[in-house]
């Protein structure tokens, strides 16, 4: 069973990395959670993101958050990418297993995802 | 929506952007299968006006767009069951805040399920690690429960609720609770 006391032992465990963890996120990914995002499929991309960057000990790197409509409601699951130095990225139309996909290329590897911008799927 | 999860996600941000310290919200279903879905929040409160149009798709208090569609959903959800949406808001200094009653007949073949009300609270959470919020769900068979006042005395206030080693250890609490059910 899950309980308090192992919450405690969690604590011990973080309370050196966290010091270290402090400002040094250089990626944020940002997820559109509004009502229009969370309709079309957003909170299990937002689930894919966090597990993805957990899974491929990304977290000293990268940051997940939160955000509310930015007014593409169409394009939902919507997901902006912002890193240090570099133009915003934004993916659009996404699932569980493009998220999983952009994590490993993008966050990972360095390298967008082109067929999920919002550019490539306006062409379309 | 085609789960009422994620129109809690949905609605329960709003007593966020309310500027709300605590955010209550709870699920309690009887014995005939009614359940009320309670969200009670100290923000800021709404003024009658707001309160009356609330529910109407085109009234909405953002600037940017002229349509907000989070609680018409959900009075949608409980109204194709049989039941009912109520929400009563008190903007008087030191005792603002909103409650919002919504009542489902789960025996009607229109009544959307509940589906991942663990990925809900776990991503409020983790959206407003600063705020504290205190759920349950309660049937006759099984009570869960989680209140992030009593994980912040544990973790003191250095680590934020929002990090992934916390947020897993939710999600598995949460799971447990509901999986040992008599």
């Amino acid at each position: 069973m899950k309980s308090l006391a192992e919450l405690a032992a969690i604590r011990e465990k973080m309370q050196s990395k966290v010091a270290l963890r402090e400002g040094e996120a250089s990626l944020r990914v940002v997820v559109g959670m509004a009502t229009c995002g969370i309709a079309a499929g957003a909170r299990p991309v937002l689930n894919a993101f966090v597990d993805g960057v957990n899974n491929a000990n990304l977290t000293d790197k990268v940051t997940v958050t939160q955000t509310g409509c930015i007014g593409i409601c169409q394009y939902e699951p919507v997901v902006e990418v912002f890193e240090e130095g570099k133009d915003k990225v934004t993916y659009v139309k996404l699932d569980a297993q493009k998220a999983a996909e952009i994590v490993e290329k993008h966050l990972k590897g360095g390298n967008v995802v082109t067929e999920y911008t919002i550019g490539a799927y306006k062409k379309d | 929506m085609k789960e009422l999860s994620l129109n809690i996600l949905d609605v329960a941000k709003n007593s966020v952007t309310a500027g709300a310290s605590l955010v209550q919200i709870s699920l309690l279903t009887d014995a005939s299968g009614w359940m009320t879905l309670t969200i009670a929040d100290d923000g800021c409160g709404m003024s009658k006006e707001t309160l009356q149009n609330v529910t109407d798709p085109f009234y909405t208090t953002r600037t940017t767009r002229k349509v907000g569609l989070g609680l018409p959903l959900l009075k949608l959800a409980t109204e194709q069951t049989g039941g009912s949406l109520h929400i009563e808001s008190s903007q008087e200094q030191g005792s603002s805040g909103t409650t919002l009653v919504a009542r489902f007949d789960t025996t009607s073949i229109d009544c959307m399920p509940v589906g991942d009300i663990i990925s809900t609270i776990c991503i409020l959470i983790a959206g407003s690690p600063e705020i504290d919020f205190e759920f349950s769900d309660v049937t006759p068979t099984r009570e869960v429960s989680l209140k992030t006042k009593e994980l912040r005395e544990v973790l003191g206030g250095e680590i934020s609720l929002a990090e992934p080693e916390i947020q897993g250890w939710m999600r598995e609490y949460l799971q447990e609770q509901y999986t040992s059910e008599a």
